[in-house]
């Protein structure tokens, strides 16, 4: 529990840095909401300069920051200058809608990344060694990009899913089974694309941990003891190569919330993504800081998350900790 | 592919592409600029050998195409056939004109990847597009790698305070995903830039936002490095700071920096034409590989038009050429160097 608490403490600590740190880089970019808005001629120099004292942007640098950390204390994280309203009630739903598409294409990556690896691993040279080799480098070598917009191709020609967005047309109206079914058509495609992009590396690790695994002299014991082949591979083996496995899944957070991002906006799926560039194309300041501290949020309590399995799953750091 | 042929030929693809961008200004037929408003997204213009009374030709020809009817379809005109010039002048041979490897004489147009929405050659797009994003990718990967070998280096070699300060500074920076940093970074800066200074903000943004990482390996290696026996008996023997970094230290960071940059290239391409993509970088008429795909945005685009996707694939190409690459120099490297 210390090590849980401490590593917590540290998470929280870089959440702090990172808010100084994007706060002060925003602030010190040129122009601002209101710059933009003094392009418009009918908008004079006097009205510009009411709003910035109204919205407080005339005070200096560390006042505005605690005044942005007092809202924060508050769930509003500054003022969207371009909604007219506080981050805070922007950010909620979009936060939750990327955590639908990033857990869920997670728990399908490692569901399949697990059995596929493993059985990877008892594979001697061959064709079906060299098809896998093969096709996981394919897909290392495709780009995100290409991958999300292959897959829209396929939904726009044959009509199968729904081509971006979350929700059909008229989806408030729907009975509360129809509304979930709705959500996960919609869901299909961007969690292929988020599975297809982390997939391969997974099932690299998973494979390379298992084969180090079956080496080990508890497994030549275990076959010898007479225990079938599969439940050595799965009880014996996959649980001796789960301590890198499990630090893999922090590590591979980073990775998936970037890949997120970029799926989310090329599928229009209403998550973080499509909110920070709408507000960086709006140059609205705090709107872009509510995405980034989010997704460094996300970030860090999936570390904190994967350093929690590891305890459960490893006795030995378990027992360091204590 | 035998593992000896690997690392050659995958540098050999490599060179091609990038000397491909560099000579776009002879290899492509046209301006990328160029618009022909008349034939929006025609198709790739085909290559003939055999004319419409079946005679051979051995200097291939093309045939002008016109729109039939409303619809916008594209036939072509068989009535003349335009044999391909090679080593062609631009403006009828006018003194000035740039010289390309092969063109078509007017009216005639030879578009061997089709036109995109405005009636600009795809061909001439993509080898003008490849300039930008190939060496954005490129120059990113040379800035991060140097920044983070210089910090990396420092904070290995001398550790202490200054260890600490870059190292908990890393950590900052390796908490945020790295493309909402990257974003965020594009944030910051302003919206509407000239095409040459979109790519140097690009190659700066891009660059620096990854130091971290490159730099915690560097430390690593650099920390091993300085207490080797030889490394001490070379500072017993009175080396400065400087001596022991360049002859001793530095050299055992040069297998990381390439497999790094091996694998760091292709994914600063991809954030180069992400960016442009999403309307964040190298503007039109400007191409680059992202905004080229930008059109895809519109499904009619993405599911009528085929040849539109060719940047996509270009880029699906140089990414596996890189990954070749990165595998052939880790097999290459072996296990140590990872």
């Amino acid at each position: 529990m210390v090590r849980l608490a401490r590593r917590a403490a540290h998470g929280f600590l870089l959440l702090l840095g990172v808010s100084i740190l994007s706060f002060v880089m925003v602030e010190l970019a040129p122009g601002d909401y209101f710059a933009e808005m003094r392009l418009d001629p009918r908008v004079s120099e006097a009205t510009v300069q009411a709003l910035r004292v109204r919205y407080g942007l005339d005070r200096p640098l560390p006042e505005r920051y605690l005044r942005w950390v007092a809202s924060l204390a508050r769930g509003e994280l500054g003022y969207s200058f371009a909604y007219g309203q506080p981050v805070g009630p922007l950010l909620w739903p979009r936060v939750r809608n990327t955590l639908l598409l990033t857990v869920t294409a997670t728990a399908l990556a490692w569901l399949l990344a697990l059995p596929l690896g493993a059985w990877w691993a008892t594979l001697r040279r061959g064709p079906a060694d060299a098809g896998l080799t093969g096709l996981t480098a394919v897909l290392l070598a495709l780009p995100d990009l290409v991958i999300a917009l292959g897959l829209l191709l396929l939904a726009v020609r044959t009509g199968w899913f729904p081509a971006g967005g979350m929700v059909s047309l008229g989806h408030e109206q729907m009975p509360w089974s129809e509304r979930v079914r709705d959500v996960a058509t919609h869901l299909v495609l961007p969690v292929t694309a988020l599975v297809l992009s982390i997939l391969p590396v997974l099932v690299r690790y998973v494979r390379a941990g298992v084969a180090d695994a079956l080496g080990a002299p508890f497994v030549r014991a275990a076959r010898a003891h007479g225990i079938p082949e599969r439940r050595v591979l799965l009880w014996h083996a996959l649980p001796a190569a789960a301590n890198p496995l499990i630090s893999l899944f922090g590590l591979s957070l980073a990775g998936l919330l970037s890949t997120s991002l970029l799926v989310e906006v090329v599928m229009s799926w209403p998550g973080l993504g499509p909110l920070l560039l709408e507000a960086i194309l709006a140059r609205d300041f705090y709107l872009v800081l509510g995405p980034v501290l989010a997704s460094t949020l996300l970030l860090l309590s999936g570390n904190v998350l994967a350093d929690a399995l590891l305890m459960v799953a490893d006795p030995r750091i378990r027992d360091e900790a204590t | 592919m035998s593992r000896r042929a690997a690392l050659p030929t995958a540098l050999a693809a490599l060179v091609a592409m990038h000397l491909a961008a560099l000579g776009a200004g002879f290899l492509a037929p046209y301006d990328p600029t160029e618009q022909n408003r008349s034939v929006p997204y025609a198709p790739p213009t085909r290559l003939r050998f055999v004319d419409a009374e079946g005679r051979f030709h051995l200097r291939p020809f093309v045939y002008r195409l016109v729109r039939s009817g409303a619809g916008g379809a594209y036939e072509e005109d068989r009535r003349q056939g335009h044999p391909v010039v090679f080593l062609a002048r631009d403006g009828a041979g006018a003194p000035g004109g740039r010289v390309h490897l092969f063109g078509v004489d007017e009216p005639a147009r030879i578009f061997l990847l089709g036109t995109d929405a405005f009636g600009r050659d795809q061909l001439s797009r993509l080898l003008h597009g490849a300039q930008i994003s190939l060496f954005a990718g490129l120059l990113a990967t040379v800035l991060s790698l140097g920044v983070g070998w210089l910090l990396g280096t420092l904070a290995g070699y001398y550790g202490g305070w200054l260890d600490s300060v870059l190292m908990r500074s890393a950590e900052l920076f390796l908490a945020l995903p790295w493309l909402y940093l990257l974003f965020a970074m594009r944030a910051v800066l302003p919206l509407h830039l000239s095409p040459g200074q979109a790519f140097l903000l690009l190659v700066l943004v891009i660059g620096l936002v990854d130091w971290a990482r490159p730099a915690r390996l560097v430390r690593g290696v650099v920390l091993s490095a300085r207490e080797r026996s030889y490394v001490l008996a070379a500072r017993g023997f009175g080396a400065s700071d400087l001596y022991l970094i360049r002859r001793h230290i530095a050299p055992q960071t040069f297998g990381l920096l390439l497999t790094q940059a091996a694998l760091l290239a292709p994914q600063y391409i991809l954030a180069e034409v992400t960016l442009s993509y999403l309307g964040l970088g190298v503007s039109e008429p400007v191409p680059s590989w992202g905004n080229m795909l930008a059109s895809l945005q519109h499904y009619h685009v993405l599911a009528s038009y085929w040849w539109m996707w060719v940047p996509g694939l270009a880029l699906v190409a140089v990414f596996l050429a890189y990954y070749a690459l990165s595998e052939a120099l880790h097999l290459r490297a072996g296990p140590t160097s990872s």
